[in-house]
Order: C-alpha cells, then structure tokens, then sequence
C-alpha cells in the first residue's frame, strides 16, 4: 500500500505539471472566444498554446513548480500502517528528480533550499475521512504568484465582505495571473477562513447565483489576462463558508492563477 | 500598436521608439535575475556587463544545459531595486506584473511576458552560461540566447505611460461608479 502512495503521489504531479484539467482548459478556451479585446484574446491564445507545448513534449507548463500541496480523501475502511506524509513526501522527492520539478521548498529565514520539495511542513496534505476502503489522492502544485497576493481579512461585521473581496481582487489582480480562479473562505475563525478559501479552491467551479453574480461584477473590472486589460479578470469562484464568531467577520481570499493544475490518483 | 522584432542589447532609439501597448518579440541574449541575485547584485554589481541588456525577471526550470521551462516571474518583489539596476545600463526589464513607472521615464521600458507560459517560453530560449549558480537554480543568473522571444507587451513606456495603472485605475473607477 505505502509503495502505491508514493507512486500515485508521482503519477498525479506529473499530470498536473504537464497538463490542465479538462474542464479549466473549456473554461480558458471559451473565454478566447467571446473576449473582446484584441490583446486579451492573443494572450488567452498564447495559453492555450503553451499547455498544448506542455503537453506534447511532457514538459512542466509553468516553471513555478509550485509548492506541494496534497488533498487526500482516505476511506474510513482502510488502516494505513505507515506514514502518509513520508509517503507522500517519497513521491514528491522522486517527482522532483524524475519529472523534473524546480525546487521550491526553502527555510522561511535562512532561505536554504531542500532541493526536494519536501522539508518540516512541506508536503501539506489536507486530509479528509470518507465512507469506503479506497484512497483518493488529489496533487495541487500551487505557484508563488498566486499564493502571494491571498490574504484574510478579519472585517468589521457590519462590512459587506463582497466589496472587500471585489476591491481586493482589483488591486492584487495583476501580479497573480488572470484569468484567476478564486477560491473564498466566508466565517468561521482567522485560520479556518484560510482553510475554507483553500478547500474552495479543490471544490471549483461554484455554480451558485451568489457565486456567479460575484464573478460577473469581477469581470466587468476590465483587468484582463495578465492584468493589461480584457473582459476576462477570473474564470471561476467557489465561496466556502462556516459560522462566525457573533463580533467578527473572517474573510479569505485564495488566489489561483489560470494555471489551475490539479490531478487526482484513486487507490482501490 | 505596431509589432517589432529586435535584437539585444537594445539602443537608446530602441526603447525610445517603442510605445506602450507595442508588441515585441526579442532575439539575442537575455540575462534572468530574481530576488538573490538583485541583493547580490546591489552589494557586490553585477557579474557581467548589462550596457543595454533586457533582464528577465525569471527563476528557470533547467535540466543540464536544456530550458524545460521558463516564463517570467512575478517583478513587482523587485520593484526595490529598479532604479539601480536601470543605472547598471538595463534598457529593458521583462516580467510579469509590472513595476512603478516612474524609473523607466527617458531610459527603459518594461515588458510583459504572458505569465504561466513557462514551456512556450523554453521553447525560445538556449542557455548560453550562468553565473551565481551558488544562489540555486531559480535564483542564478543565467545567460539564455533568445530567439523571437515573445509576444511581449511593451506595459511601461520610457515616455511615462504605464498600461497596468492605466487598467488599474479605471478598475477602480468601475468599483466606485
């Protein structure tokens, strides 16, 4: 069991490095072709030309690797008698040899780098129990570009936190890589909020009016693919939520770039 | 918005000629530097001449001497150091992103690699050398050959025209109205 962990570890980075799920690569090939301005639509053009290289000649898409982010989903009937996280963490050090991956991971002071991916904290699995006997490993490589323009807000609750996350997205757009994918975590605690914006971005595309209509008044901001103007800001918002505290209203925002890459393994 | 093909190192006319919203696409060499080599380069100077040179903002994937892939990196974390490195003869910064204006006014500009295109990108990149290997892979200066490296978006002018705050601006207008 442990060596098919670390092997699905390495078979789904390879297909998130190299390639997009299917229904991101609809989203970014829909919005081509109803984007209005020129500029805008060559520079969606030009992505779906570099995933189409990436693909053909197996190389990682984007050169930020990412730092290694795991969803597990672990059946409820299984017990593991090993480590997950060192076999998770296996299949990352392999990953990093064989695919190649840049490496990434580094001390949050000194800045020395692993050169594997891996260190204390990194892999970080996000585990969940489910009903069954069967393994689930989803890969999620996150890029910094991305990661770095996130935030929470801890708001006043008399804010509206949908201006908050509109006039965010306005002034951080840009250096995170639109067309974005928002991953939004509403209540709950400081860090359960980030946890939510997280989790919501596993969970995309949302398909609720709320979410739609928050994705609507993003895309008339006019920022555009790469942040130089366009009909096309973000491609998709998935808004996960949790009571609150009756004084505080926790907001997070998760920042996904186009490259939204993910692959699952499923273990039987 | 008129389409050029140049080469590096770029001269005064080059940057002066070229306009915000121009499309570029670069041959000649290029020289990546991200944030350890700028600190570097701030204490100790550049390890080679960078008279007219267009630098990249970008921390490569590289195996032996082939570019796997390499599309620019996020500028504004080295927006710190624009003003020496423009000093240091730089007439072209590439990145993602975009960076102050105001230091590009009559000497530089900036341009916009389309970000997360890191395999079309290697595919019109050689490594020519690297210096500063110590700092890492991501973080060394390499030396590439670039070859119609692009579509490039010229998104900073040397003539104060700055496409980003431009989009930003009016961003922010459409909130408030």
């Amino acid at each position: 069991m442990r060596e098919k962990v670390v092997e699905a570890t390495l078979r789904a980075l390879q297909r998130a490095e190299t390639t997009l799920p299917d229904w991101v690569l609809q989203r970014i090939e829909e919005a081509a072709a109803r984007e209005s301005h020129p500029l805008a639509r060559h520079h969606l053009q030009f992505m779906l030309e570099n995933v189409a290289i990436a693909k053909a000649k197996g190389l990682p898409l984007c050169q930020d690797t990412g730092l290694a982010i795991f969803h597990v989903q672990l059946g409820r009937d299984l017990s593991l008698d090993f480590s997950l996280a060192e076999a998770v963490a296996e299949g990352v050090r392999i990953a990093t040899r064989e695919i190649p991956l840049r490496p990434n991971a580094v001390h949050p002071q000194t800045r020395q780098n692993s050169g594997d991916n891996t260190g204390p904290g990194m892999p970080d699995i996000i585990l969940d129990y489910v009903d069954g006997h069967s393994l689930s490993l989803t890969a999620f490589p996150k890029g910094a570009g991305s990661e770095n323009m996130s935030l929470v807000g801890m708001l006043n609750p008399a804010d509206d936190p949908i201006d908050f996350i509109v006039r965010s997205v306005a002034k951080r757009a840009a250096n995170a890589c639109p067309p974005l994918f928002l991953g939004i975590g509403l209540g709950g605690s400081f860090d359960l909020a980030a946890r939510l914006a997280k989790r919501a971005l596993l969970n995309m595309p949302g398909e609720s009016l709320e979410e739609l209509q928050l994705l609507e008044r993003i895309n008339s901001l006019g920022i555009g693919p790469m942040g130089l103007g366009g009909d096309t800001t973000a491609l998709g918002i998935k808004i996960e939520k949790a009571f609150c505290h009756t004084a505080s209203l926790p907001v997070a925002i998760n920042f996904q770039c186009w490259a939204n890459r993910s692959a699952t393994e499923v273990i039987q | 918005m008129t389409e050029y093909h140049l080469r590096t190192p770029l001269s005064g006319a080059d940057v002066e000629k070229l306009l915000a919203g121009d499309v570029v696409f670069l041959s000649g060499p290029l020289f990546t530097a991200r944030d350890k080599a700028h600190a570097l380069m701030r204490r100790a100077g550049s390890p080679v001449s960078l008279e007219g040179a267009a630098l990249y903002h970008c921390g490569p994937l590289i195996l032996g001497d082939r570019v796997l892939s390499a599309g620019p990196t996020t500028s504004g974390r080295m927006a710190r150091y624009t003003d020496e490195i423009l000093r240091m003869g730089v007439r072209a910064i590439i990145g993602k992103g975009g960076l102050p204006g105001e230091p590009f006014r009559s000497r530089a500009i900036y341009l916009a690699y389309p970000g997360g295109c890191g395999a079309a990108a290697a595919q019109q990149l050689r490594v020519l050398g690297v210096h500063l290997l110590e700092l890492g892979m991501a973080e060394s200066l390499w030396v590439f050959e670039a070859k119609e490296f692009g579509p490039m978006i010229v998104a900073v002018d040397a003539h104060g025209k700055d496409l980003y705050q431009e989009v930003r601006r009016s961003a922010l207008e459409q909130m408030l109205g």
